[in-house]
C-alpha cells in the first residue's frame, strides 16, 4: 500500500490529517451502483465526494486503492459492544426481604408470624430499566469495540440487555475517544425482551409478560395526557405522580420486539399495532415463513446472525423434531427470501462473539441465495433506515458521515484482510496487516 | 413441486380438498345427531355449513361425493377444559391474574391441535391454569391446523376467565413447595374466598370510578380520566354479564362458597370444572343456573379430589345440570369418545346422553350451540366419521371436518408418515455432522 502526503498535511485534533482521498478504488456506495475506478474524499469526517472523476483536494493525503474495495462501514444492528457485562436482572423495588403483609390479616397468621408477600403485578414496574440509555453506559475502552472495527465495524446500535423493559439504545460509533463522542444517535428505541422472572415473581409466563408490557404501554399514554393536561393547567388537578418507568417508554422512538419463529413475528405484528408505537421485530429464525406476513405489515426485521444449529454437546441419540431440524435448515435462507419479497431488514450480531464469525454468517446467507449487495445493504444502509439514521449514515454518499472500511478482496471472502477502516473519518488500521475473514 | 416445498406445505397446511364455497355430500352415513336422533343418511355441505341432513338429500350434479362406506359421522367433539395449542398456561405469580389472556400466547401451529384433531376434537376451551384463584382469561378455538392464531378463535364466542378454588390456589409457597422460598396469599380456603371478594370489590369500585368521570366530563367537566386496569376490566364484565367464568374446584364446600359469592355480587358462574363433588351439591349447582363440566373416572391425584365417584357426570345431569365431560389433558383430549362411553357403565345414560355429554352440552355450557354441537341443518360443519360406533373402544377416527373442510385423513397421514421419517433422517444425519468439530482442536478432541 502506498500512502503519500500531497503538498501541506492538515492535522487533525488526534494527529490524522483531516483530508482522506482514495484513489482507483472500487467503490461499493451501497445506494447505487459500484464504481469500479472511483475516487473517496473524506474531510472533517465527513464524505466530501465519492465518484469515478471525483477530484482530489490540495491538501489531501492520498491513498491509492488500487485493487482495494472501499465498503461503508459495518453496522451492528442489535450489539451489546461496549457495554459492561450484564448484571443480575434489575429490579425496580429491591427484592429484599418479606416486608410487611400487605393483606391478609396483619400476616399474624401462626406463631411464626408469617408475612406474605404480594409481588404485585405491572403497577410494581418489574424487570423495567426503560429510562437507562447505551450512551450513557457505554465504555469507549471495551475491546470488543476495537476487534469489531478491525472486522470493519464502523457503528453498532447498542441496547441495555437485561430485563423486559431493558432500556434505550444508541447508535454508537466506533471510534473511541470519549463516549459523548461515539454517539450518533440517542435513544433510537426501547428494548423489549418479553422475559420471565420464575414462579415467585411477576411475570412468571409469556402470559404475564405480554399483559405487562400491554398495560405499560396504556399507562404511558394515560401518563402523557394526564401530566400535559396538568402542565396546561395544574389547578384543580390531582398531581400525576412521576413514573421513571413511563419516562423511559415515552422517550424511546420505536419499540424492538423478539420473533423468532412465524407463529411469534405474527404474533408481535399484532402486539406491536395493538401498543400504537413504531415497531421493529428482532430474532427472525422463521423468516424463510414469515416474508409474506411481514411484507404485508410493513414491518422491518432484524435478523440474528447465530442460525440455529444443532448444539455440539447435545445426546448424539437425541432426534429432533422435524419442525426443529427444518427450522436449522432452512433459517439461513430467510434473508433471500425477504430481499425477494421486498422486506426490510438488517443483520445483528446477536449470539456470535468474533467479528470475523459475523460475517462467515453472512456469508452463509448469501449461499443460501441472498445477493451479495443486498448482504451489505442489510449490514449498512438498511440498518440505517430501520432506525431512520440513513440520512446520516449506511451508504458512501457526500454529506454522510465518514464511515468506511477498506479491503483487498470481496467483503464476504474467506482471505479477504481488512487494510483500512474510517470512523467519522478518522483512520484505523488493524494490526498484523489486516484482518481475514479466515480462522482467528 | 419442489421436494422441500412439498415437504414444508404438508407439515402445516389443511388438507384443502374440500374448500369452503363448495358442495359436498356425506353419504351412505350412520349420522348421529346427538339431539335429532340416528338414522343412516347424507349430509349436504354448503359454505361450510350443514345445509340439509337426513335419509336423502337433494345434492347438485356437480357436488363432491364422500361415501362414508356405512361408517359412522358425528359432530365434532367439544372439550370444555384443555391446555393444549398455547405456549403459556399460568401467570400463578400474582393472586389475580385477570390481565393475561391465552389469546397472546395461542401457538396455532402446536402439534397438540393435530392430535387432539385426530382423536376427532374439533372444537375446545384453552383455559388458563388454577394457580390463582382469579386467573386469566380464556379462548374457545377450533382446530383449523394449518391456520393462524387469529383464525383459530370462534368467531363470536363468549369471553371468559378461569377461576380456581382449593389447593391450587392456596399453595402459599416457601420451603420445599416447589414455588420458591417467598410465601404468597392466600394460604387457605379462606383466604381464596377473600381474594375473590376483594378483587370484585375493587371492580365494583373501578367500575364506579368510570360511570363517575363520564358523567361528569360528560358535563363538560375538567377532568384527568382514570387509569385503565387491566386487571379490573375483565371483572367488569362479568359483573355486567359480558363474560363467562369457568371455575376450577373440587369440593363441595368450595363449590357452594362460589355460588354465594357470585350470588351476593350479582354474578354467574357459567361453569364449575373438574367439580369432582358436585355430586353431593347438585341442586344448589342446578339453582344457581351453572354448568358442570367434569372427568369420567380420574381423580385421587390430590387430597381435595378423593371424595370422587365414577357415577359424577350421571347423577348430576339427572338432578338437571348441565353436564359436560373434558380432559384438562393433552392424551385424554383424544379419546373423549371413550371417556363419554364410561357413563354408560356409571350412571346409565343412554348413548345420546352420553354423546351430548361431549358434543351438545359443553356447545351449550360455552353458548355456542348456535354454532356446532349437533348435526342440524343451519350449523357449521364440523363432522367426525370414526369407523365404528364412536361409543365403542375400537372405534378410530377416519376423517374430520370443520367449517366443510377436511383438516383430519387418517389414510393421507399413514401415507405421508415414511416421507416425513426420511426427511427427518436426512436432517438429522446433515445436522449432526455440521455440528461436529471440523478438525481436531489444537487442545484435542472433544469426547465423542
Amino acid at each position: 500500500m502506498l500512502l503519500a502526503a500531497a503538498g501541506a498535511i492538515a492535522h487533525g485534533q488526534s494527529g490524522s490529517p483531516e483530508i482522506y482521498a482514495i484513489q482507483n478504488a472500487t467503490i461499493h456506495t451501497a445506494s447505487g451502483p459500484i464504481i469500479s475506478s472511483g475516487t473517496i474524499v473524506v474531510r472533517n469526517g465527513l464524505i466530501e465526494s465519492v465518484g469515478s472523476g471525483a477530484d482530489v483536494p490540495a491538501g489531501a493525503w492520498t491513498i491509492d486503492g488500487k485493487g482495494l474495495h472501499v465498503y461503508p462501514g459495518l453496522i451492528d444492528a442489535l450489539s451489546r459492544w461496549g457495554l459492561p457485562p450484564a448484571a443480575d436482572a434489575p429490579a425496580s423495588r429491591p427484592a429484599a426481604a418479606p416486608t410487611a403483609a400487605r393483606r391478609g390479616g396483619g400476616g399474624d397468621d401462626s406463631p411464626s408470624n408469617v408475612q406474605f408477600q404480594d409481588d404485585g403485578g405491572p403497577e410494581e414496574r418489574p424487570s423495567n430499566t426503560s429510562w437507562l440509555k447505551a450512551a450513557d453506559l457505554v465504555q469507549p475502552n471495551d475491546p470488543a469495540l476495537t476487534a469489531a472495527r478491525n472486522a470493519g465495524f464502523t457503528t453498532a446500535v447498542v441496547f441495555p440487555p437485561t430485563g423486559i423493559f431493558a432500556g434505550q439504545g444508541s447508535a454508537l460509533n466506533l471510534g473511541g475517544g470519549r463516549a459523548g463522542d461515539m454517539v450518533v444517535s440517542s435513544p433510537v428505541g426501547q428494548f423489549l425482551s418479553l422475559s420471565v422472572r420464575g414462579f415467585t415473581s411477576f411475570p412468571g409466563s409469556l402470559l404475564g409478560s405480554i399483559a405487562y408490557v400491554r398495560q405499560v404501554y396504556l399507562d404511558a399514554a394515560h401518563y402523557k395526557s394526564a401530566k400535559a393536561m396538568y402542565t396546561q393547567n395544574p389547578r384543580g388537578l390531582q398531581r400525576p405522580a412521576y413514573d421513571r418507568a413511563l419516562e423511559g417508554v415515552l422517550e424511546s422512538p420505536r419499540l424492538l420486539l423478539p420473533a423468532s419463529r412465524k407463529v411469534e413475528i405474527d404474533r408481535m405484528i399484532r402486539f406491536g399495532r395493538e401498543l400504537k408505537n413504531p415497531f421493529v421485530l428482532y430474532g427472525g429464525s422463521e423468516a424463510w415463513r414469515a416474508a409474506d406476513s411481514l411484507k404485508a405489515a410493513g414491518v422491518p426485521l432484524l435478523i440474528n446472525l447465530k442460525w440455529p444449529e444443532r448444539d455440539r454437546e447435545s445426546d448424539p441419540d437425541v432426534v429432533d423434531s422435524l419442525r426443529t431440524l427444518e427450522i436449522r435448515e432452512n433459517a439461513p435462507a430467510g434473508p433471500a427470501a425477504l430481499a425477494k419479497a421486498g422486506v426490510r431488514f438488517a443483520f445483528y450480531s446477536g449470539g456470535v462473539e468474533r467479528p470475523a464469525d459475523i460475517r462467515r454468517a453472512v456469508k452463509r446467507a448469501v449461499d443460501a441465495g441472498l445477493a451479495n449487495d443486498d448482504a451489505l445493504r442489510a449490514m449498512t444502509l438498511d440498518a440505517a433506515r430501520i432506525y431512520g439514521l440513513d440520512d446520516r449514515l449506511g451508504s458512501l454518499e457526500p454529506g454522510k458521515i465518514a464511515n468506511l472500511f477498506v479491503t483487498d478482496g470481496d467483503w464476504l471472502a474467506e482471505k479477504t484482510a481488512v487494510k483500512m477502516v474510517f470512523v467519522d473519518g478518522k483512520k484505523f488500521e488493524p494490526a498484523a496487516g489486516g484482518q481475514t475473514n479466515g480462522p482467528a | 413441486m419442489d421436494r422441500r416445498k412439498f415437504l414444508r406445505g404438508f407439515l402445516l397446511a389443511p388438507l384443502a380438498a374440500f374448500a369452503a364455497g363448495e358442495v359436498t355430500v356425506i353419504r351412505n352415513a350412520k349420522i348421529l345427531t346427538v339431539t335429532k336422533g340416528s338414522f343412516d343418511g347424507s349430509i349436504l355441505i354448503r359454505d361450510g355449513k350443514i345445509a340439509e341432513v337426513g335419509p336423502t338429500v337433494t345434492a347438485p350434479a356437480d357436488a363432491r361425493i364422500i361415501d362414508a362406506g356405512g361408517q359412522y359421522v358425528m359432530p365434532g367433539i367439544i372439550d370444555c377444559h384443555s391446555h393444549i395449542g398455547t405456549e403459556a398456561v399460568n401467570e400463578g405469580t400474582v393472586t389475580v391474574s385477570s390481565m393475561t389472556g391465552i389469546e397472546d400466547t395461542v401457538d396455532p401451529e402446536a402439534i397438540g391441535i393435530y392430535r387432539a384433531l385426530a382423536g376427532g376434537v374439533t372444537t375446545a376451551n384453552i383455559l388458563h391454569g388454577s394457580a390463582n384463584a382469579i386467573g386469566g382469561k380464556n379462548v374457545v378455538i377450533k382446530m383449523r391446523w394449518g391456520k393462524g392464531a387469529p383464525e383459530i378463535l370462534l368467531e363470536g364466542a363468549t369471553p371468559g376467565i378461569k377461576f380456581a378454588l382449593g389447593e391450587n390456589p392456596k399453595r402459599r409457597g416457601g420451603g420445599d413447595s416447589g414455588l420458591g422460598g417467598r410465601l404468597r396469599y392466600p394460604a387457605t380456603r379462606m383466604g381464596v374466598e377473600d381474594v375473590i371478594r376483594e378483587a370484585f370489590t375493587d371492580a365494583r369500585a373501578y367500575k364506579a370510578a368510570w360511570d363517575d368521570y363520564r358523567t361528569r366530563a360528560a358535563k363538560g367537566e375538567r377532568l384527568i380520566a382514570p387509569r385503565r386496569d387491566l386487571k379490573l376490566e375483565p371483572l367488569v364484565e362479568v359483573l355486567e354479564g359480558k363474560r363467562h367464568v369457568h371455575a376450577h374446584c373440587y369440593r363441595a364446600d368450595e363449590i357452594l362458597m362460589l355460588l354465594r359469592v357470585a350470588d351476593e355480587f350479582g354474578f354467574k358462574i357459567r361453569t364449575l370444572q373438574h367439580v369432582l363433588e358436585g355430586y353431593k351439591v347438585a341442586k344448589e349447582i342446578k339453582e344457581h343456573g351453572a354448568g358442570a363440566s367434569t372427568f369420567s373416572d380420574w381423580w385421587s391425584y390430590k387430597m381435595e379430589a378423593f371424595d370422587a365417584i365414577p357415577y359424577n357426570a350421571a347423577l348430576m345431569h339427572k338432578k338437571g345440570v348441565l353436564v359436560s365431560l373434558n380432559s384438562d389433558d393433552a392424551e385424554m383430549m383424544r379419546h373423549l369418545n371413550q371417556e363419554a362411553a364410561k357413563t354408560i357403565r356409571y350412571g346409565g345414560l343412554t348413548d345420546v346422553e352420553a354423546l351430548a355429554l361431549i358434543t351438545i352440552n359443553p356447545a351449550r355450557q360455552l353458548a355456542i350451540d348456535n354454532r356446532v354441537g349437533s348435526i342440524e341443518a343451519g350449523k357449521d360443519a364440523d363432522l367426525v366419521i370414526y369407523d365404528k360406533h364412536p361409543l365403542s373402544n375400537y372405534a378410530k377416527v377416519q376423517k374430520v371436518f370443520i367449517d366443510g373442510e377436511m383438516y383430519f385423513d387418517r389414510d393421507k397421514d399413514m401415507s405421508e408418515r415414511a416421507v416425513k421419517a426420511a426427511r427427518r433422517r436426512q436432517l438429522t444425519e446433515k445436522q449432526k455432522a455440521a455440528a461436529a468439530p471440523a478438525r481436531p482442536a489444537g487442545g484435542g478432541r472433544r469426547p465423542q
